[in-house]
C-alpha cells in the first residue's frame, strides 16, 4: 500500500534537518523525519572510550556499523581502499536521531562576517574554488539566535572582541574555567590576546526542561549522561513531535531521489527498518544528510534532465569537500594542571582567524577537551618510544601535567577534493557508495603552522617545560566537520542551490546541511548548519501556499 | 550434538601458544613495575576477546605475525620467544618494529606493520574500559591518577 503523502519530507535528523522538521511541524506542515539510524541512547556505551564517535576503534557508538556501510577512499597516488564505517578515511557522522549534536563537543560558533566573504576579503587564491557566500553574516544572525535560544547555549555575548555583532545575549553563563582554563587565560592575557570562555550547547544551568552539566570528563564523542548537552534530538525533534505533525521514521535509509516528468521532485525511495523498498511522496523534500551522504543521494538520483544525478548539470555536486586542517600543540608542566573537570574545552580566543600577515584565514585557538586515557598514549613528542617502560612512566607522570591547544583551520575550498559514487562497490542495500577522494590546499598546510606556533607560544607562556606541535598534511579532508559539497550560489554553473538551499532547476527540492557551506570557517561548524536549517524554512514557509508549494 | 561434559576452550580466537605468547608480548609493550602491567591486566584477554568480534579481520595477521616472532625469535637467539630473557625480548620487538626483523614470514610481510598492530592493541586492552576483557579493576586509571568512578558534583573550582 502506498504510503500517505505528506508536505515536507525530510531526509536526515541531524543538526539541519531537525531544525526543518520542527519549523514546518510548527508551521503546519505534515512532516515526514526520515532517520538512518535508531533514537540515541546513552545507555548503549556509556563512557566506553573505544566505542565512542571520536575513538572508533571497536566501532562508531552511534554507527554508522561496519556490517552495512563502506566507502572507497582515492589517496593522493590515486591508490583505492574500501574503508570501514569506523576507520578513519570514512569521515563518518553519527547515524542517529539528533546526528552529531548527541555526541559532539557542542561549541557553538557563530562564523564572523569575513568567513562569509572570504574571496571579497582576500581575493582568489590560486588552486582553489574560494568564493563569497551569497548570503552575509546579516542575513543569518537572527538563525544564530534563533538557534541559541531553541537549542540552547551557554557563553557569554560581551568577552569576544572579535566577535561579529550579536543583539541578544547567549540564554545561559558559560561554565568557569578549569584549573588548565585559569592557567591559559592568563597567558593569553601576557600575550596580548583576547581569551574568552568559548559558547557551547550545553546546559551550565537548567534549560529547556533538562538539567545542568554535571560537568564529568566525558564529553566529545558521547552521549550525554544526564542529557545536558543541547541537540537536535533533544529540542528541535521533540517540539516538532509535539505539534502532532511530524513523523519520525528511524532506521530507514533513502537511495533515491524522485523526480516526475515537470521536473520537479516528487519522491523519495528508501528502505524501511525490515529493508523493504518505501516510497514517500512529498510536496517539498529537503535532503539533510551530511556533506558526504547528501551529495551520495544526488548523484545515485537519476533522471532525463539530469542523467549525471539530480542538480550535477555542470559537474559541482560532490566538489569542494572540506573540512577542518586541525593544528596546535601540546605541553608538559611540571605541576598538576589537570583537575578532573570536564568537559575541557573551556578557554578560547578568536585573535588569529582574520588578518594573519600574508595567509589567507585562520582559526579559531581553545584548549582541548579532556584526553581519555587510551588517546593520551598516542600522544607524545616526536621521537618519543611508543612502548615499554619509558611510554608507561609518561603516561603516569604526565597524564594530569599536560595541556593542548588547538584550532580547526579554515581551508580553501579544492574542486577535485571531491565526494562521487563508486562505479563498482555497492552498499548493504545495492547502491553505490561513496567514493572519496582529493587533498587539501598547500594553503591551508602554511596557516596550520602559523596557528600551531601561536599555540606553542601559549602554552609556553602558561609555563610549559616541553612543548610539540602538530601540523595538518595534505591528505583529503572531511572527518566530522565535512562541508561544501553542495555549495550555494547565485551562477547555477558554479552551484548546486541557490541562496535559500533550493536546488537549481528544481522547484521543490532543497538542501539543509553543511553541504551548502561555501567556505567552512575556522569554528565548529554547527550551530552555522543550525542556523542554515532555520534559513532555509523560513524561506520554505514564506514560499508555502496552503496545499502546494509554490503552485 | 552439543555435549556439556567437554572443557570449554579457554580462548575465543587464540590457540593456548599464541595466547601465551601474545602475553608476554604485551607485557613488554606495557610492562611491569611499581604498579602491574598489561599480564596483570589481562590485555590478552582483550585481544583474544576483539578477535573473536569486531577485530576478527585482523586474526589472519596475528596468525602470520605470532609465527613470524618464532621465526624472529629462532633467527635471533636460536630459541623460542617463551625462552628469552627479558632484554632479548625487548630486543626482538626492536627489530619487529624498525620492520628490518629476520624470518620467512617478514619476507612477505611488515613486521613493522605487525608490531604496531600489537602495540595498538595492547594500549586499547590497558588503557580502555574493562568490559572489554582487559585493564582489570581499572588498574590503568589508578596508575595515571583518575578516579573510577569518577568523583562528580564537588564545587572544587571558584565561581565566576
Amino acid at each position: 500500500m502506498p504510503l500517505k503523502h505528506v508536505n515536507a519530507l525530510i531526509v536526515g535528523a541531524g543538526a539541519g534537518g531537525g531544525v526543518v522538521a520542527k519549523e514546518l511541524a510548527e508551521a503546519g506542515l505534515t512532516v515526514v523525519l526520515l532517520e538512518r539510524g535508531p533514537w540515541p541512547q546513552f545507555s548503549d556505551h556509556d563512557h566506553d572510550e573505544l566505542i565512542s564517535q571520536r575513538t572508533t576503534v571497536l566501532g562508531n557508538s552511534f554507527g554508522p556499523d561496519d556490517s552495512r556501510w563502506r566507502r572507497v577512499v582515492v589517496d593522493a597516488r590515486g591508490r583505492e581502499e574500501i574503508v570501514l564505517a569506523s576507520e578513519g578515511g570514512y569521515s563518518n557522522v553519527a547515524a542517529c536521531v539528533g546526528s552529531g549534536t548527541a555526541s559532539y563537543g557542542a561549541l557553538a560558533w557563530r562564523f564572523m562576517r569575513q568567513d562569509f566573504r572570504m574571496k571579497s576579503t582576500y581575493g582568489p587564491v590560486a588552486g582553489s574554488t574560494l568564493e563569497d557566500w551569497p548570503i552575509s553574516y546579516e542575513d543569518l544572525e537572527p538563525f544564530y539566535e534563533k538557534a541559541e535560544w531553541e537549542i540552547g547555549v551557554s557563553g557569554t555575548h560581551v568577552e569576544n572582541a572579535f566577535a561579529p555583532p550579536q543583539r541578544k545575549p547567549y540564554p545561559m553563563p558559560p561554565h568557569p574555567f578549569t584549573r588548565e582554563g585559569v592557567l591559559l587565560d592568563a597567558a593569553a592575557r601576557r600575550l596580548g590576546w583576547h581569551p574568552f570562555h568559548p559558547p557551547m550547547l550545553r546546559n551550565t544551568v537548567p534549560y529547556g526542561g533538562r538539567p545542568a552539566c554535571i560537568r564529568c570528563r566525558y564529553c566529545v564523542g558521547f552521549a550525554c549522561e544526564v542529557n545536558a548537552k543541547c541537540g537536535t534530538q533533544n529540542t528541535v525533534i521533540p517540539r516538532a513531535m509535539e505539534t502532532g505533525n511530524c513523523d519520525v521514521r528511524t532506521g530507514c535509509v533513502a537511495s533515491e531521489v524522485v523526480m516526475d516528468a515537470r521536473g520537479r521532485a516528487r519522491s523519495v525511495k528508501y528502505f524501511d527498518p525490515d529493508d523493504r523498498l518505501q516510497e514517500q511522496t512529498a510536496d517539498v523534500i529537503i535532503l539533510a544528510c551530511s556533506a558526504t551522504e547528501t551529495p551520495r543521494l544526488l548523484l545515485n538520483s537519476r533522471h532525463e534532465l539530469f542523467p549525471k544525478g539530480i542538480g550535477n548539470r555542470y559537474d559541482w555536486v560532490g566538489r569542494n569537500l572540506q573540512g577542518h586542517a586541525y593544528c596546535g600543540a601540546a605541553g608538559l608542566f611540571e605541576q598538576e594542571v589537570y583537575d578532573d573537570i570536564g568537559p575541557g574545552v573551556c578557554v578560547a580566543l578568536c585573535d588569529f582567524n582574520h588578518g594573519n600577515p600574508g595567509l589567507v584565514g585562520g582559526a579559531m585557538i581553545a584548549n582541548e577537551f579532556i584526553r581519555l586515557p587510551y588517546i593520551f598514549t598516542g600522544r607524545r613528542p616526536p621521537g618519543s618510544p611508543s612502548w615499554g617502560l619509558a611510554h608507561k612512566q609518561f603516561q603516569r607522570q604526565y597524564y594530569r601535567r599536560s595541556a593542548g591547544a588547538q584550532g580547526p583551520v579554515q581551508e580553501m575550498p579544492v574542486f577535485e577534493a571531491r565526494v562521487d559514487v563508486d562505479p563498482k562497490l555497492k552498499d548493504y542495500w545495492g547502491n553505490p557508495v561513496a567514493r572519496l577522494s582529493g587533498s587539501r590546499h598547500p594553503r591551508d598546510v602554511e596557516v596550520g603552522r602559523f596557528i600551531a606556533d601561536k599555540c606553542e607560544k601559549l602554552l609556553q607562556e602558561a609555563g610549559a617545560v616541553q612543548t610539540y606541535k602538530r601540523i595538518p598534511g595534505l591528505g583529503l579532508s572531511g572527518g566530522q566537520h565535512q562541508a561544501g559539497t553542495c555549495r550555494m550560489g547565485s551562477d547555477p554553473k558554479t552551484s548546486v542551490t541557490d541562496r535559500f538551499g533550493r536546488v537549481h532547476e528544481v522547484d521543490n527540492l532543497f538542501i539543509a546541511d553543511a553541504s551548502l557551506h561555501v567556505t567552512n570557517g575556522g569554528f565548529n561548524p554547527a550551530l552555522t548548519v543550525m542556523a542554515l536549517g532555520y534559513w532555509v524554512s523560513q524561506h520554505i514557509k514564506t514560499q508555502w501556499k496552503g496545499t502546494h508549494f509554490r503552485s | 550434538m552439543v555435549s556439556c561434559s567437554r572443557t570449554p576452550a579457554r580462548w575465543r580466537s587464540l590457540t593456548e601458544s599464541e595466547a601465551r605468547l601474545v602475553d608476554l608480548i604485551s607485557e613488554q609493550i606495557i610492562p611491569t613495575d611499581e604498579d602491574p602491567g598489561a599480564r596483570w591486566a589481562g590485555v590478552v584477554n582483550f585481544i583474544d576477546r576483539q578477535l573473536a568480534g569486531p577485530y576478527r579481520r585482523f586474526l589472519p595477521d596475528y596468525q602470520s605475525g605470532l609465527i613470524g616472532v618464532e621465526e624472529t625469535s629462532r633467527a635471533m637467539f636460536g630459541r623460542v620467544f617463551a625462552a628469552l630473557k627479558w632484554d632479548e625480548q625487548t630486543a626482538l620487538l626492536r627489530a619487529l618494529e624498525s620492520g628490518k626483523a629476520k624470518g620467512a614470514t617478514w619476507e612477505t610481510k611488515s613486521s613493522a606493520r605487525f608490531f604496531d598492530l600489537i602495540r595498538d592493541h595492547c594500549m586499547q586492552g590497558f588503557y580502555g574500559s574493562p568490559r572489554h576483557g582487559g585493564n582489570r579493576d581499572y588498574v590503568s586509571f589508578r596508575i595515571i591518577g583518575l578516579d573510577y568512578p569518577q568523583i562528580i558534583g564537588q564545587n572544587r573550582y571558584k565561581k565566576l
